[in-house]
């Protein structure tokens, strides 16, 4: 909301600074997000219009008026220019001993020209050559400086000014016309610079939407005393009880309605400082009457509705007019005043009469009975609304507005009769007309008093600092509360009942009221001022955390063994995951977890997969790199039926391409990696998480290149998959480099298996035998089956079997291959001899002839 | 017959002379003190000679037989030298190309600035808890005291799914929820970390998923003069010994008093940068008291037990500590950002 300091002054005193003030109501938590400076100068700072006096700091924003070159003056006369139509020559007093002759093309002084000496001289603010300003013919805000000029023969100086040279707003259709009490001679910015404090309003402080609430918060924390303004009426016209009637259907939506009678007003605009000032809180000045109700509405926070009396009555044929309050029917349709007809939903509250809608509650009047120029007589109506209805009307016809902003955080009913009582007085000031005696008011949602108990004792519970009843009390009633004290005050146990103001809904009752109420307290008090301690509360007992810690030493593994980390979107498309499928066919049954409200039409579902997301990191570093070696560990979202959460299990993907080493240069070293580079990564996590019982068997996978692609298991389960990516799958990722490889596996089983206590063997003390055998076997015989049958005949004191060398080719025959492998005898008690070894090597070559048909090689 | 030795001898020596390299001294090895070598031939005639003659025939074969010897040990470790060195002459490598590096795997920088906040909590009693990111609106809104239609639901812009009440949680606070009612009601301290998504554009500033880390303590005597003092060590650990913090007042549906911390620009040491904006100040995170509501609904008297929660995003404290100017390059994954770290 934004906030001039002029209007604020109205209300409290205030001695700070506009920067020391933002920082007491940010620390407040009335956060000040932005000071603009419209005319005054900030103390310390540079500001475009005066030069930089004393420190340096943040640029501060806005225009600073020169008191010696931008003043009050007067118009004596508007006389025609002698070789332009549409510009003309002011005559002007600026309260030096000569006059001046200004030029200017403002539209809003034509009608004057040439008619003579004026008979009421218009005031205006005048800038003299030098002055600076923003420049009125340029978009934006762009500062310039008055310069002498000469145009179509006349030379001009100075500057007769519009509020966009000034600031003010972004209005160039004519010159700034002051109210008759502007003192000529003045610097203008005495008589109307000001700050504007845009201060952001968080939900629980909707009371403060409002320059009366920020003035009251000003005066709770420095002290000063608030100033409400007065909210009496001159009442001389004709009563208004019996002239018109009010019926409430439904008091939970509408708990009060309150209406005012003004009659035989004259519509006109309203005074200059009133315009102003709607101007810098962000408001257009429409006419005397409609910115009575945004005046009342900026200052009070009641939001009014102005209907245009005659229209109504006209309506009820000349009868007594029913106001009526309802929930929209179904299919009812009202022209709102901005000319759109608009279909009500059933949440949408109206106004209406026994004809028909009159207006959205709280959200925007009809056009039938709007205030026009022609109005003479005004129905005010000032009501509370139900904030949910508000909220929802809004945001189905799209109609935020300062009034529904209010509304739809909420505005005490207490308000109502303030604000209609405010402005009925303020439009007889403005537009000489007659207020009818007294208001009809219904009120049948009157809230009970809010009343809350609170001890000192309470208040140092939470905030952990003793804060005497005193100045407890001081604080609630300077925030309005009513306070009642039972007990001797310096017992940190007596009672304070605090009884909320009639402008707050945020309050609640109970624990929850005690809660509102330390917060107010700490608030005022200052945060600043509540002391730091370390946690003295005992520890809880400890819980485990091994799931968490596995997960992070599988991060560690991947890493060691030079893998980097990626984390990547897990919202995605069905479209991104179908390109993990070779054959296009299927995939459209596939079940995901997806948006309702998408932002953009590739992230629109939750993931099912990691392979996407890491396959596309490995396409976006394709463009300046021919190797990757990544992995991830995140979660996939897989829906379930009859439920309506998904299962989030987590998972690793690891995906690796391009040269084995990622620095080298021999020729070793630039081989692209394959299949047994992942699978070694999978090894390496298995042996560090000390799961045992990984196998790889072959497989077929969607996404994998027939004949490379291995199903991953442990203990005979299926945890994942291991392979390189199928050439159909690469293509559509658009990948061209190296070969791809990837693993994707499921955490969970994997680290269920995992074990931190993993038993030891002793260390051999006897030598071993080392001993390599090559045997020619069928092609189609697997290595992992040849090293078991070779486990299974040596025995215990086979120590190990390493495969080391694979040769297919003429000296083998064709549909065979040699494998070669390097076998380990050892025994815990003693040296083994040849015989030993021999014995072990001739079972072993046995069970291999006879399980697998091998044949040792000579 | 007679035997020149002399002639032997002069003749070995010449062809050891002409022996270049190890295979030409074996071959005269072979020839010159083998059992066929003219030497070894005479030496074995020593028996056929009278008694008288035999002594100085031998005496002097085996002074020759001995000087060969000598003269092949001679020769042969002249060529084992000369060979060696030119062996390892051959086996010279350029010792300025570059090495052969294994390649460092890293942490992605969202995975290390975590680490970091768990270990500084850790050492505060803080474990680590984790929920899931698939939630309901009742755990991301309604137990949290923000009722349906409630106007601070504005704070956040949620994803919601096509299953009815379903949401993508726009926090990690339903931890809060789900912790409290495990474990209720032994006190807690916990570390709430995780995936969290918003309804917002996607630009430098802003992303639709971000890593959050929430915390929450919940005991008998838990006051805001602890959370302020909690906070401010980990502002200590995580930022340095000296830098300032500082509360606002704020507004969290979930917690009461609520407060924003600010932590002394670490950049520029409060003295005003664009980093923090010229003010010497960095918004770290937010925080408060556990609303009485929220303290109600996970199973605590609120009569009774008091907490506090704050929440932070990791990626901003790291954009920070690094002077990463775009949130984008978290998940772009652009190997050239990630090998920074």
């Amino acid at each position: 909301m934004r906030v001039p300091l002029t209007w604020l002054r109205d209300y409290v005193a205030i001695t700070d600074s506009p920067e020391e003030l933002a920082s007491r109501l940010t620390f407040a938590g009335l956060e000040v997000e932005d000071l603009e400076y419209v005319g005054l100068a900030p103390a310390s700072q540079p500001i475009a219009g005066l030069p930089a006096a004393g420190r340096s700091g943040p640029p501060a924003r806005g225009l600073a008026w020169d008191p010696a070159t931008i003043v009050i003056a007067q118009v004596l006369e508007v006389m025609p220019h002698p070789n332009a139509d549409r510009l003309t020559l002011l005559r002007v007093d600026d309260g030096s001993i000569t006059e001046h002759v200004v030029l200017t093309g403002a539209p809003n002084l034509f009608h004057l020209k040439g008619t003579g000496p004026l008979a009421k001289p218009l005031k205006i603010v005048y800038a003299r050559e030098g002055a600076v300003l923003y420049d009125g013919h340029k978009p934006g805000r762009e500062v310039m400086t008055l310069k002498r000029a000469k145009i179509r023969g006349v030379e001009s100086a100075s500057m007769a000014c519009s509020e966009k040279e000034l600031g003010i707003s972004d209005d160039h259709d004519g010159i700034i016309l002051l109210d008759d009490d502007a003192p000529v001679g003045a610097a203008a910015a005495d008589y109307m610079g000001d700050v504007v404090f845009e201060v952001k309003i968080n939900p629980n402080m909707a009371r403060n939407a409002c320059v009366l609430g920020i003035a009251r918060e000003i005066s709770a924390l420095t002290g000063a005393p608030l100033r409400p303004p007065a909210l009496s009426v001159t009442l001389t016209g004709a009563p208004i009880a019996g002239r018109v009637g009010i019926e409430i259907r439904e008091p939970g939506l509408n708990p009060r309605f309150v209406l005012g009678l003004l009659e035989g007003a004259r519509v006109a605009p309203s005074p200059y400082w009133v315009q102003r000032r709607l101007r810098l809180a962000g408001t257009r000045p429409i006419s005397n009457i409609v910115d009575a109700t945004n005046f009342v509405m900026f200052e009070l926070g009641e939001p009014l509705h102005a209907f245009d009396w005659d229209v109504l009555v006209g309506r009820a044929g000349s009868k007594r007019p029913t106001i009526i309050t309802r929930r929209a029917e179904p299919g009812e349709t009202l022209r709102t005043l901005d000319g759109v007809d608009r279909r009500l939903d059933a949440f949408t509250v109206l106004v209406c009469d026994e004809q028909g809608p009159l207006s959205m509650a709280g959200v925007m009047g009809g056009a039938e009975s709007e205030v026009a120029d022609g109005t003479v007589s005004v129905l005010l109506e000032g009501a509370a609304w139900d904030l949910i209805s508000v909220r929802q009307t809004v945001k189905a016809q799209g109609l935020p507005s300062e009034a529904s902003y209010r509304f739809s955080r909420g505005v005490h009913p207490g308000l109502a009769e303030k604000g209609v009582a405010r402005a009925l007085e303020l439009m007889r000031q403005w537009t000489g007309g007659t207020v009818a005696r007294g208001l009809v008011d219904s009120y049948p949602g009157r809230p009970e008093p809010v009343v809350v108990d609170i001890t000192p004792a309470e208040i140092e519970r939470q905030l952990g600092v003793r804060i005497p009843l005193d100045d407890v009390v001081r604080i609630l009633r300077a925030l309005k509360f009513g306070c009642e004290v039972s007990g001797d005050h310096a017992d940190p146990h007596a009672i304070i009942r605090a009884t909320a103001p009639d402008h707050r809904l945020d309050i609640g009752t109970g624990v929850v009221g005690r809660a509102d109420i330390v917060e107010e307290v700490a608030r005022i008090y200052g945060y600043a001022r509540i002391p730091e301690t370390l946690l003295g509360e005992v520890l809880p007992p400890p819980h485990p955390n091994r799931d968490v810690e596995l997960e992070e030493q599988v991060r560690d593994v991947l890493a060691s063994v030079g893998l980097q980390e990626v984390v990547t979107y897990s919202l995605t498309s069905p479209e991104r995951e179908a390109r993990l499928r070779a054959a296009d066919a299927g995939g459209d049954e596939v079940a995901y977890v997806r948006l309702a409200n998408p932002i953009v039409v590739d992230r629109v579902v939750m993931r099912r997969t990691l392979l996407a997301g890491v396959i596309e990191s490995a396409v976006a570093n394709s463009r300046h790199t021919d190797r990757l070696a990544c992995f991830e560990v995140g979660n996939v979202f897989l829906p379930r039926e009859g439920e309506a959460l998904p299962d989030e299990p987590r998972r690793v993907a690891i995906l690796v391409s391009g040269a084995r080493s990622p620095h080298g240069w021999q020729p070793a070293d630039r081989a692209p990696m394959d299949f047994f580079d992942v699978k070694g990564v999978v090894e390496e996590l298995a042996e560090a998480l000390a799961v045992t019982g990984v196998t790889f068997e072959p497989g077929e996978h969607a996404t994998l290149r027939p004949g490379r692609t291995a199903r991953v298991l442990v203990d005979g389960a299926p945890v994942g998959w291991a392979g390189e990516l199928h050439p159909a799958v690469a293509e559509r990722f658009d990948l061209k480099g190296p070969a791809v490889i990837v693993a994707e596996l499921e955490l969970d089983p994997i680290l269920a298996k995992a074990i931190d206590r993993n038993p030891t063997r002793p260390v051999p003390v006897y030598p071993p035998v080392k001993e390599d055998l090559a045997f020619v076997l069928d092609r189609s015989v697997p290595v992992a089956r040849v090293l078991e049958v070779i486990r299974a005949a040596g025995g215990p004191m086979l120590a190990g079997a390493t495969l080391f060398d694979e040769y297919a080719g003429d000296q083998v025959g064709a549909g065979k291959r040699s494998l070669a492998f390097s076998l380990t005898y050892q025994a815990p008690d003693r040296t083994l001899t040849d015989a030993d070894a021999r014995k072990i090597r001739d079972r072993v070559a046995t069970a291999l002839a006879e399980e697998l048909g091998a044949v040792l090689r000579g | 017959m007679s035997t020149n030795f002399d002639q032997i001898e002069k003749d070995a020596l010449e062809a050891l002379a002409a022996a270049a390299d190890s295979a030409a001294l074996e071959k005269w090895r072979m020839a010159c003190l083998g059992r066929s070598a003219p030497l070894m031939a005479a030496l074995g005639t020593l028996g056929t000679l009278p008694k008288e003659e035999r002594k100085a025939f031998g005496q002097r074969g085996n002074q020759v037989k001995q000087a060969l010897e000598r003269a092949f040990e001679e020769a042969s470790d002249r060529i084992g030298h000369a060979e060696l060195a030119s062996a390892l002459a051959a086996g010279a490598i350029d010792v300025t190309a570059p090495g052969r590096r294994r390649g460092r795997g890293r942490l992605h920088p969202a995975t290390q600035t975590l680490r970091r906040i768990y270990a500084i909590f850790a050492e505060m009693g803080f474990q680590i808890y984790r929920s899931r990111e698939v939630e309901t609106d009742e755990l991301n809104f309604g137990l949290l005291n923000m009722p349906p239609h409630h106007p601070a639901r504005d704070m956040w812009d949620t994803f919601y799914t096509t299953a009815p009440n379903v949401i993508l949680r726009t926090h990690t606070s339903p931890g809060q929820i789900h912790v409290m009612r495990e474990r209720c009601p032994q006190p807690i301290r916990v570390i709430l970390p995780g995936m969290c998504y918003r309804y917002e554009q996607i630009t430098a500033r802003s992303e639709i998923q971000f890593y959050q880390v929430e915390g929450l303590a919940v005991g008998r005597h838990i006051t805001m003069a602890d959370l302020k003092g909690t906070l401010t060590a980990f502002a200590h650990a995580l930022f340095g010994p000296g830098v300032r913090t500082r509360f606002r007042s704020d507004h969290f549906p979930f917690t009461e008093p609520s407060a924003e911390m600010d932590v002394e620009c670490f950049v520029c040491d409060g003295r005003g940068c664009p980093v923090c904006k010229q003010s010497g100040w960095l918004e770290i995170l937010g925080c408060g008291m556990v609303h009485p509501e929220v303290l109600q609904n996970g199973g605590y008297d609120p009569r009774e037990f008091s907490g506090f929660a704050f929440g932070m995003g990791p990626q901003r404290i790291t954009m920070l500590m690094h002077k990463i100017e775009d949130i984008r390059y978290f998940f772009a994954n652009d190997l050239r950002f990630l090998e920074q770290f």
